[in-house]
């Protein structure tokens, strides 16, 4: 663990709190959270805007990397799941481990299910930014591994969709193993006749 | 079909299944298992000479019964590879006491009775799910007459008594008294947007295929009388709408309304009972025929592939793509792709476009030749390690080599290690580092989250593939739920040490929630077993030391189960107010007087 980001100069964090349009700003109050998270420990900046995960608001993160020095980022918009490889290639384009990246989610855990409630799901916006950066604090640089790879390709089930992606996947130059359960390929298109919208033959 | 058969870079393996996947992305270890065809392939040329002399008779699959074949048999006409096939268990055997006229017959000498299974271990990089469907049987919906009249057929076996190659040439005929029938009708919706019997979802093919039908059936006889009953009509597709007036101006007549009851006419024919909405009143038709447009279900292997490949289904049953507009042919699971209707119920052209992209997106995943691993993996600290061999033990990928009888130290081989921290969880010694997911890094996030008013928090922990994919479906589907929740992702349940519950107990949490891909559903093999016992163990011992068990919960929540975690938290929640302010306190000042009587040590395994 980097001991030195840890207790001696501190990591430099930025927050990043993301209305989603009126997805996320029309229930929690942004502003709050940014201005909530700029108190904790180790955040030099906090900021909401308007869509992080557009060009602009991507653009307004990265000069913050570059001008204010940041090394840890918090994005909190919506689920991991969605936009973590989005914003890791931000901060790795700013020249900043892609792991030194954390988010909150406040669009799929607050404002999508708590929408009747905007004071709740404010205060749980805040709480999930406050462990996002007490997360990020303590995140250590991550680097993957260079692995070799078979270029081949098992497909599972000889029908339509399955023929196409084998041969598309030969026809490109990959070897294919294809798996058919039953004694001939063809699937249920071999057993239609015609097919629409054309109405021509199936095989 | 034929290119698949001669093309130089694939490998086909018909009358195979695919029995186990091991490795990871770009190295998969696949075994196969290849039945016997008893017919080798390259040397028979479908002849049928065989066939002609074999005296067992079956009904034909392939025309859904409606012909039949012998014991040895070419599958359909167009088949690939086309070499005959010998179905062991109908065939007499090869005792040529007892048969063996194929043999005989079979000029080429392609018959070998000595052929067994095979097992095959094939080296792929990625994998491409293509596993289809299978059609709504429509038994059960008694209503519709179809286990009880000989004339009430479903759409697929309409295909076969049309189509050329069908057992009868692609005449038309009733297979009651084999006439020409002068009216048939199609049921729309057999299985598909039903609450009661089959599927509350749309098959997104059965209108298009009727309209297809019927057209194809004005151009056998112009003069037929076709009736379509249906609740919708969904032509949403590219020239879709063209075809269905098409078929309207050439005179098909469409009800809107589902029969409610199907019965024989005196004649042998069909009286169908049906609300018209147009007029509001039952109607009666007399029909020849009725076809059954059945619906599209999940095949048959879904179940069993899921579990080998640590896939997600959605609540239809149908494989379920890591994001629905991102990555819309992804599995979560690195390295593996849908096509087809096995990520749900689609078209021709939907199948053939989907497939292109899979196996785009497995090129893009292949050409360099090299993948970069995922850094989120364990690490051990040497010098704590007592070689205990735990670690190793609970490992799902095998990836961890430890000798307790040399004290030999573990060592983690990150290429086969997928992260999912059971083994930091397990480690007794904090020998273990989680990378990305280490303790500090926890324990810190669930101080922050009990920082204020921990007393009306409910804190749960969901595993990043099943229960926090299943609360992100729940925001999508904007279901609502006690805001007082706080969550916290791990890749794994497996990857939650004991000492974070007792952290948050001793921190204040009234309530902790453990939670997870179901059992079977693991996304790391089976590393949900260890969490399933380690929170039994917990409360065990909370159960031991006056802290009421109950108070820990562990619920298994799929990704497609955004209303399940709902109803979780809401049950949560209903402990959480059972839990008194008195009780938290006692609990906290019971941990932090303790702690090290615990067992666990909330600060270990941190350099």
């Amino acid at each position: 663990m980097s001991t030195a980001t840890e207790h001696g100069n501190g990591p430099r964090i930025g927050v990043y709190v993301c209305h989603c349009g009126l997805n996320i700003g029309r229930t929690v109050d942004c502003r709050k959270v940014a201005e909530t998270a700029a108190g904790l420990d180790g955040v030099v900046v906090a900021r909401d805007v308007a869509y992080a995960c557009s060009e602009p608001g991507q653009q307004e993160i990265k000069q913050d990397l570059l001008e204010l020095g940041l090394d840890r980022v918090v994005v909190a918009s919506c689920s991991p799941r969605l936009h973590e490889p989005t914003f890791r290639q931000l901060v790795q384009s700013a020249g900043i481990n892609p792991y030194l990246m954390e988010m909150a989610n406040l669009r799929e855990q607050c404002s999508w299910v708590h929408q009747h409630d905007p004071e709740a799901a404010t205060a749980k916006a805040i709480d999930l930014t406050r462990g996002a950066v007490a997360r990020v604090r303590l995140l250590q640089p991550l680097k993957p591994e260079v692995l070799p790879l078979t270029q081949r390709t098992l497909v599972i089930g000889g029908g339509v969709a399955g023929i196409q992606a084998a041969l598309d996947l030969a026809d490109s130059g990959y070897d294919v193993v294809l798996v058919e359960k039953n004694p001939s390929i063809g699937g249920t298109m071999a057993q239609i006749d015609k097919t629409f919208p054309t109405m021509d033959c199936s095989i | 079909m034929t290119d698949v058969g001669r093309h130089p870079r694939i490998k086909l393996l018909t009358l195979s299944e695919v029995m186990e996947v091991k490795g990871y992305v770009g190295n998969f270890q696949v075994r196969i298992r290849k039945r016997a065809r008893y017919v080798d392939e390259n040397q028979c040329t479908a002849c049928g000479e065989c066939a002609r002399v074999c005296p067992v008779v079956r009904p034909d699959e392939f025309n859904l019964g409606l012909s039949s074949r012998k014991a040895i048999y070419s599958p359909f006409p167009q088949a690939v590879p086309a070499a005959y096939v010998v179905n062991a268990g109908e065939c007499l055997g090869h005792n040529p006491a007892v048969c063996a006229r194929c043999v005989e017959a079979c000029d080429k000498h392609c018959i070998n009775f000595h052929m067994s299974d095979q097992e095959v271990v094939e080296e792929v990089g990625s994998i491409v799910v293509a596993t289809g469907l299978e059609t709504y049987d429509p038994t059960e919906m008694d209503e519709y007459g179809y286990s009880r009249f000989e004339d009430v057929l479903t759409s697929l076996e309409f295909e076969r008594l049309i189509n050329a190659g069908g057992p009868t040439g692609g005449e038309l005929i009733r297979p009651s008294d084999r006439r020409k029938p002068r009216s048939v009708g199609f049921v729309q919706c057999v299985g598909s947007r039903s609450a009661r019997k089959g599927k509350s979802y749309c098959s997104a093919i059965c209108c298009m295929n009727t309209v297809k039908s019927t057209l194809s059936l004005k151009e056998h006889d112009p003069d037929l009388d076709i009736k379509v009953f249906y609740i919708d009509i969904r032509a949403f597709g590219k020239g879709f709408e063209d075809l269905y007036q098409r078929s309207r101006r050439l005179g098909v007549k469409y009800l809107r309304g589902l029969p409610g009851k199907v019965e024989p006419t005196a004649d042998g024919r069909l009286r169908v009972a049906v609300e018209n909405a147009a007029g509001g009143k039952v109607e009666f038709h007399d029909l020849d025929m009725l076809v059954l447009a059945v619906g599209i279900q999940p095949a048959g292997g879904t179940h069993r592939l899921q579990k080998m490949l640590g896939l997600q289904l959605t609540s239809d049953g149908f494989f379920l793509e890591a994001h629905p507009k991102l990555q819309p042919v992804d599995a979560a699971t690195r390295g593996v792709f849908y096509a087809g209707c096995a990520e749900g119920p689609k078209d021709i052209k939907d199948s053939v476009t989907q497939a292109s992209a899979a196996a785009v997106r497995a090129i893009r995943l292949m050409h360099q030749g090299h993948i970069l691993t995922e850094p989120i993996t364990s690490e051990v600290i040497t010098e704590h390690c007592k070689a205990c061999g735990r670690c190793a033990e609970v490992c799902p990928y095998h990836a961890i080599t430890v000798d307790p009888k040399k004290k030999l130290p573990a060592v983690v081989n990150t290429a086969a290690c997928a992260g999912c921290g059971t083994c930091a969880a397990e480690c007794p010694f904090g020998a273990i580092t989680m990378n990305h997911f280490t303790d500090r890094q926890i324990l810190d996030q669930i101080d922050a989250l009990l920082a204020e008013h921990s007393a009306e928090k409910v804190l749960a922990f969901a595993c990043n593939w099943c229960s926090y994919a299943g609360a992100d479906n729940a925001g999508v589907s904007r279901v609502q739920y006690p805001a007082n929740v706080r969550l916290i992702r791990t890749m794994c349940s497996g990857r939650v040490d004991e000492a974070f519950i007792w952290h948050a107990f001793a921190h204040g949490a009234p309530v902790v929630l453990v939670s997870g891909c179901h059992i079977g559903d693991c996304h790391y093999i089976n590393a949900n077993h260890w969490t399933e016992k380690r929170v039994e163990r917990v409360r065990k011992k909370m159960a031991k030391r006056g802290i009421r068990p109950e108070r820990l919960q562990l619920a298994w929540i799929s990704a497609a189960e955004g209303a399940r975690f709902a109803r979780v938290m809401q049950d949560m929640e209903d402990l959480r107010r059972e839990v008194s302010a008195e009780e938290i306190a006692a609990t906290v000042d019971l941990l932090a007087g303790n702690q090290a009587a615990a067992g666990t040590d909330p600060g270990k395994a941190e350099p």
